[in-house]
């Protein structure tokens, strides 16, 4: 069902700057209240959590509810200090884990 | 005595409230995709148009969705272009082809092929839009089963392709085979009023266009977005599929998606918009 993240950070910054972070998911967020044409309810299926960490310490997380349509788009701000690795996990109601990652060089 | 005044001044406040809601310009401005692309989106018509001035119905939506389409990343149309391209690499059929198999990459032998659809198609006789093209392409040279109506891959290779000629001014050839005809055709079903509201979709579109229908802002519903990412339905929305939401909405009985008739109108609404950039995937309300 899901679902190749994309995500957007700066390849480089100054040391104290504050960047823009963009993140999008492909993901159908299904509700569990839709019903299909037989009548049957469609189990919820969502995206639950989303989590950014640089160099391990999380600088961004959120539950994420059904209420959230779908291709859940993110936008945040962090601040850097020091050349590292943002890592971004989503977390999937069936247990899958999409993660990926983005290098930034701070000067 | 004063109070007759008072009164038609409240009616005159009144009136001019209601006409602002109803009515809402198109926004002016220019957009310009990641800050590079510059697009066409107000051209000058042609002599025989019946506008003066062909507008893009990005200019009709929002300054939110306005912004999502100017943004390739925020863009979800994009999810469905990447997911393209993963399809124009799959080797498929009995062939053992891919698209990319004879096509190579599809920068280089895509780029064009959006703005110039539908297009002539003298071994079928009729005119070919992306899709039709796929479909033929799958059943004569990779051996594999055409592409049912509105499939997710045929909406994402069709999105993926269509791309390839982002910002380009739509152009079609209608000097080739009998595409006049077919036109013809087209015009007229576009004027011919159906369904039990007795609509055309000239009475919307093109009377009618920059008012409010319901909640929705009219365009002059042109081609150039399509397949369109609409948030209502958060996913890509095929021309055909559009058409036939129309004229359901007349409450009509609508055509079968590439049936001679939908076809028809393509060549004809795509010539409505031609000068307009190919914007796929275009963000739509």
């Amino acid at each position: 069902m899901a679902s190749r993240p994309r995500v957007r950070v700066p390849k480089t910054a100054s040391a104290g700057d504050v960047i823009d972070i963009k993140t999008l998911i492909s993901h159908q967020m299904e509700s569990g209240q839709r019903k299909d044409a037989d009548g049957n309810t469609i189990p919820r299926q969502i995206i639950n959590s989303f989590t950014c960490e640089f160099n391990g310490q999380v600088v961004f997380a959120c539950d994420i509810q059904p209420a959230v349509s779908a291709n859940p788009y993110m936008e945040f701000k962090a601040k850097v200090n020091e050349s590292g690795t943002f890592k971004f996990t989503w977390v999937d109601d069936d247990g899958s884990v999409y993660e990926t990652e983005e290098q930034i060089e701070v000067s | 005595m004063r109070t007759p005044g008072i009164l038609a001044a409240a009616a005159l406040a009144l009136a001019m409230g209601a006409t602002s809601l109803v009515f809402a310009e198109p926004a002016d401005e220019e957009l310009v995709i990641d800050g590079e692309i510059e697009m066409q989106t107000r051209v000058e018509a042609a002599e025989d148009h019946p506008f003066d001035e062909v507008i893009s119905g990005w200019h009709y939506r929002t300054e939110e969705t306005r912004a999502l389409e100017a943004d390739s990343f925020a863009n979800p149309g994009m999810l469905y272009v990447e997911e393209g391209e993963e399809i124009w690499n799959t080797v498929e059929g009995s062939q053992g082809k891919s698209c990319a198999s004879c096509h190579d990459d599809a920068a280089e032998s895509m780029a064009g092929v959006g703005a110039s659809y539908p297009k002539w198609n003298e071994e079928a006789g009729k005119p070919f839009n992306i899709e039709l093209q796929i479909n033929a392409c799958r059943e004569q040279n990779m051996g594999a089963e055409p592409y049912k109506f509105d499939a997710p891959q045929q909406k994402a290779l069709t999105t993926f392709i269509k791309h390839q000629s982002l910002g380009e001014p739509v152009d079609i050839d209608l000097e080739a085979g009998e595409m006049q005809s077919w036109w013809d055709r087209g015009e007229d079903l576009y004027y011919t009023r159906t369904g039990q509201l007795d609509l055309a979709c000239a009475t919307c579109h093109e009377g009618y266009n920059g008012q409010y229908i319901r909640a929705d802002h009219l365009s002059q519903g042109n081609a150039n977005g399509f397949p369109t990412y609409r948030l209502k339905q958060a996913n890509m929305v095929s021309l055909h599929n559009r058409f036939r939401g129309c004229i359901r909405d007349t409450r009509a009985e609508f055509p079968d998606a590439f049936s001679d008739e939908l076809m028809a109108l393509e060549v004809y609404v795509t010539w409505r918009g031609e000068g307009l950039s190919v914007e796929t995937p275009a963000v739509r309300q």
